[in-house]
């Protein structure tokens, strides 16, 4: 079974706990910036929203990619970008309806969530349990996608 | 059921790959009319920086992926297409005969008619030829001068500079990437390259060519000569229809096609460069010559193809480009709405602007701003009523994301207080 990241934003107190856990993980700093899933702020609301990826079935950045550096992997169902083959062009970004794959000026490739591998740092270090990884059914991901994909075609 | 597609690029490709998905017993056969395993043009100013080399530009990385899908890769030209007889003729390999035709033969660099503009040393850079040609003679130290500031030149441009060429470049228009960026945009992009040694000459135009003695110069009408050991030319494109003459199939700038990729004769669709296809802003049809819309033709006229009647809701007309370390990317309709936001930062080159219709996003220009850029595309796309996030965009438009999630309910954060 698949398993997917399931965001319930209610319980997120904003602390960027999973901001750190991500930038280190993927480019071994701590610096938010860095991070693939970001934390929304609104003030008015007095509310935060984290959002990343959501390994979408129309994958609008794998199949735009003219160099195949984008791949499925079929063990956790990620889109995952290959370093070696990304020549930087930057395409998938925007082609990217939800903008969650982003250019890293550092190491000139473009980066994404990729759910480490299948065991999400985001997940680990989330003290009140708004970031979860579930199997995938029972995350509404795939009305999730429906929908997304849904507003793109129509 | 024989599937032909003419033209290995993005649109070809992919139209093979879902043929194949959709149609496992079908037959298929991807004619590529230069000598190379299918490869990006995208990539090729990536070949010139000597970021990759000539296989870092193939369009698919597996060994064996063409044969192991059962797609017969066929190099060859087509001379003609009869639609009355559902046959193709090959310049080398003779008459082929379809059941369906994918016609994605792209399009081709526009050379101007000048005197001396097919003297050696002057290339365009479409080809895997062309970027071997110019690697031989941008040497380090090299002067090349550009001809054209549009998309393709200001990619190029780039690659140029990282090869260590001085370089100058010749814009006929009175702005850089006078398609794609508004003034503002545009002078800031200026700036960019010429604080980074590049000489930017607009509103200037190519008269000649002028080699003497093995010294090539670029003429300018305005009188002035600009010696180089190179002229590449980034002047346009013009879609590849011209085998299509006398073959009664509708032409305007390019193949003309229906909702469907259809194009007037039976059976035969077209995708990708040489496809006038639906633009998803104006409803109108356009050659838009960009890979987003030549991937989306192709998987869309693969489908009708297999029979399965979807319709095309259009493509937007979207770029993004990096110009010596400045990012720049326009969305849609970015030169006019009914409402606009600006968010303008001249002194750190950051600059964003927003066109709306009522409170739907339409189009949008960014230059320094590289974060969560595709929400702009999904913004566009989705037409999302923005409501009361529409006035908090028009004060602080870089708020995209907030306003996105907030204004969508895909994300069901809000629905649950």
């Amino acid at each position: 079974m698949l398993k997917s990241l399931h965001i319930e934003a209610e319980k997120c107190t904003g602390c960027l706990q999973c901001e750190l856990a991500c930038s280190y993980r993927g480019e071994g700093v701590f610096n938010p910036a860095k991070s693939r899933i970001r934390v929304f702020t609104f003030h008015d609301e007095g509310r935060f929203a984290p959002y990343t990826c959501t390994q979408c079935a129309e994958a609008w950045c794998l199949h735009v990619c003219p160099v195949e550096a984008i791949i499925d992997n079929p063990a956790t169902g990620a889109k995952e970008v290959v370093a070696g083959r990304c020549v930087g062009c930057k395409v998938c970004t925007i082609a990217c309806p939800f903008g969650t794959i982003n250019y890293n000026q550092d190491r000139k490739i473009v980066h994404k969530c990729d759910m480490c591998g299948g065991d999400p740092e985001c997940v680990k270090s989330c003290p009140t349990g708004a970031i979860l990884f579930l199997d995938a059914d029972q995350t509404g991901l795939s009305r999730m996608r429906k929908y997304a994909g849904q507003q793109i075609h129509s | 059921m024989r599937h032909v597609i003419l033209g290995a690029g993005p649109a070809g490709v992919s139209a093979a790959e879902i043929i194949r998905v959709t149609e496992p017993d079908a037959e298929i056969k991807l004619i590529g009319a230069e000598p190379e395993p299918p490869y990006s043009r995208m990539a090729l100013p990536y070949l010139l920086s000597g970021r990759i080399d000539a296989a870092g530009t193939h369009l698919r990385k597996t060994p064996g992926h063409y044969a192991a899908n059962r797609i017969e890769v066929i190099h060859d030209r087509a001379t003609r297409v009869d639609p009355a007889n559902h046959t193709l003729m090959l310049a080398a390999n003779g008459n082929i005969r379809f059941d369906k035709l994918l016609i994605a033969t792209g399009a081709s660099p526009i050379i101007p008619a000048l005197p001396g503009s097919d003297s050696e040393g002057v290339y365009p850079c479409w080809t895997l030829a062309d970027a071997r040609n110019i690697i031989a003679r941008a040497k380090a130290g090299a002067k090349a001068v550009l001809i054209g500031a549009g998309f393709i030149g200001c990619i190029l441009l780039e690659a140029l500079v990282t090869r260590g060429v001085r370089l100058q470049v010749v814009e006929m228009a009175d702005r850089m990437i006078p398609r794609m960026l508004d003034r503002t945009a545009a002078g800031l992009l200026r700036q960019w390259c010429e604080s980074h040694g590049v000489a930017i000459h607009t509103s200037a135009k190519l008269s000649a060519i002028d080699q003497t003695a093995g010294r090539l110069a670029a003429q300018l009408e305005n009188g002035r000569a600009l010696k180089a050991d190179l002229i590449i030319i980034a002047a346009g494109v013009r879609a590849n229809t011209q085998f299509l003459q006398g073959s009664g199939i509708d032409i305007d700038t390019g193949a003309l096609v229906n909702a469907h990729l259809h194009t007037s004769a039976e059976d035969i669709y077209a995708a990708g460069d040489v496809c006038q296809g639906r633009d998803f802003s104006t409803g109108q049809y356009d050659v838009h010559a960009i890979q987003p819309t030549a991937v989306e033709h192709g998987r869309l006229a693969a489908l009708n193809m297999c029979g399965r009647n979807i319709a095309h809701q259009g493509s937007i007309n979207m770029n993004v480009l990096d110009t010596l370390g400045l990012v720049s990317a326009s969305f849609g309709q970015w030169d006019g709405g009914s409402d606009s936001a600006e968010f303008s930062d001249p002194a750190g080159y950051r600059y964003l602007n927003l066109q709306f219709q009522e409170d739907v996003l339409t189009g949008a220009q960014a230059v320094g701003l590289i974060e969560h850029v595709g929400i702009l595309r999904g913004l566009i796309q989705s037409r999302l009523r923005l409501g009361k996030w529409q006035a908090r965009l028009l004060h602080d438009p870089t708020r995209l994301m907030e306003a996105y999630i907030g204004a969508s309910r895909n994300i069901s954060f809000f629905s649950r207080v």
